[in-house]
């Protein structure tokens, strides 16, 4: 057992972990139900928090290494996730919607580092993000028109 | 399930290596390999604090710390100046980018996987690895050596003048490959790394000179190509035959050779 202190979605928290807690379980037990766990190879992406703004797969992350780090997860998310959500919706892009979080935190972290993908760029960012139900299409369109919308926000390229 | 008992951030190397004589401890890179295994772990030794997460460019040599990550190749511009973006294209189809963020140069390394594309990448560059104890030594000459108990704390990758490409053959992209192949002109010489067969990637050269010099024809590259694939041990495995692996091998090797050196 051993203290662990961090700060998640800008909130300082402290709490008591075990040598092999991992960052998923303890996150989810902070309240942050986003965060799932889709498989056990760090394979399914739906995992996907931000440490130091960067993705990383929660089921394998020792809880232990995130000692004074700022996690975030889509909880502390809302504005990106409730703006970039509605072009998903609208494109009827999910069936289950259970690799919908992942996919979002790693779309968000795409659009922070790239905001001018090309097509090709988007698919390599996200092909660690697994959907079951779709074909990825959807999704694909999705982005496409987001960043359009930004881009018209902004006034043009 | 991995199971720990203890974790330890190490303040220095020695106390990293001192742990790490026993049998029940390891060390954790990023963890991704380790946590796929069913073992009770004493203490797990984390080497993050020691500043071992850069990639330190010099006039004649990039030093890879064991910490850096499989991301951290991919977006070096120095690295991939040098091997006109063949370590991005080495590592670009690994999972995703949430795992490259985190998982190791050394644990890749150490493990010294059979369908390693880092591994292969690496093998066809002039690239050593240092390790706390033994100290350098020679790639090709650290993937030959049984898993041991010493620490690898860096690679070094000397910039001699190179024509370098990397190829792979996957299923499908964040698949583990069938075939994995890196080609080099250094020296005078043409170098195949070619791994995934699925055993480790292993260098051939062309000794016999089928090559006549950087600029290779299709008719050479392509001779090279099926010298290599003759040399080599193939198997089968549920991703790919033998034969479809050896029949695939001068292919790659061709295509990567006549792409080596063009940059972009
Ligand atoms: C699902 C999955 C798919 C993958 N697909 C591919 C692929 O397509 N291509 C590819 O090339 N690779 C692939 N890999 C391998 C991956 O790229 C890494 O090489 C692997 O995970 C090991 O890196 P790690 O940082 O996770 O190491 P860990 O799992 O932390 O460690 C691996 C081993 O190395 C030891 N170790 C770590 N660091 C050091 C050090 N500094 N000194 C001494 N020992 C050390 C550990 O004790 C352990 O024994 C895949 C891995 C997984 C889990
Ligand atoms: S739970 Fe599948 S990658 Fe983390
Ligand atoms: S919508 Fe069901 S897994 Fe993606």
């Amino acid at each position: 057992m051993m203290e662990l202190k961090f700060s998640l979605n800008g909130k300082k928290v402290s709490t008591i972990i075990e040598a092999d807690s991992l960052l998923i379980d303890v996150v989810r037990d902070l309240g942050c139900l986003s965060v799932k766990r889709g498989c056990e190879t760090s394979n399914c992406g739906l995992c996907t928090v931000f440490v130091n703004d960067k993705p990383v797969l929660s089921c394998s992350v020792l809880a232990a290494r995130v000692e004074g780090q700022n996690v975030t997860t889509l909880e502390g998310l809302q504005e990106e996730a409730a703006e970039f959500g509605a072009f998903l919706a609208d494109q009827g892009a999910e069936q289950c919607g259970f690799c919908n979080p992942g996919f979002m935190m790693n779309a968000i972290a795409m659009f922070r580092e790239n905001p001018h993908p090309e097509e090709e760029e988007i698919l390599s960012y996200l092909a660690g993000n697994l959907c079951r139900c779709s074909g990825y299409e959807g999704q694909l369109r999705s982005i496409q028109t987001y960043l359009a919308f930004k881009d018209s926000q902004k006034g043009g390229v | 399930m991995l199971q720990i008992n203890r974790y330890v951030k190490v303040s220095s190397l020695e106390e990293a290596y001192e742990l790490n004589q026993k049998k029940n401890n390891v060390i954790i890179g990023g963890m991704h390999w380790l946590k796929m295994m069913d073992r009770m772990v004493g203490t797990a030794i984390d080497l993050s604090g020691l500043g071992l997460d850069e990639i330190i460019e010099t006039e004649d040599s990039f030093e890879i710390g064991c910490m850096v990550t499989l991301r951290q190749l991919e977006q070096h511009e120095g690295l991939n100046k040098y091997t006109a973006g063949a370590v991005a294209d080495a590592v670009k189809d690994i999972v995703g980018v949430q795992f490259r963020n985190t998982a190791t140069v050394g644990g890749s390394i150490f493990g010294r996987y059979g369908f390693s594309d880092v591994l292969t990448v690496f093998l066809a560059l002039d690239t050593t690895v240092v390790c706390h104890k033994a100290g350098e030594v020679s790639l090709q000459e650290y993937v030959k050596l049984p898993q041991d108990r010493d620490i690898l704390v860096k690679l070094i990758v000397k910039k001699v003048p190179m024509a370098v490409a990397y190829q792979a053959q996957r299923h499908a992209r964040t698949d583990f490959p069938i075939l994995t192949c890196a080609v080099s002109y250094w020296n005078g010489t043409w170098h195949a790394a070619v791994g995934a067969r699925p055993g480790r990637a292993e260098l051939v050269v062309d000794e016999n000179k089928l090559v006549s010099g950087e600029t290779a024809t299709a008719e050479e590259a392509k001779a090279f190509g099926k010298a290599v694939a003759k040399q080599l041990i193939y198997n089968s495995n549920m991703r790919g035959s033998a034969e479809y692996r050896q029949q695939i091998t001068p292919v790659l090797v061709k295509r990567a050779m006549l792409a080596a050196g063009k940059g972009r």
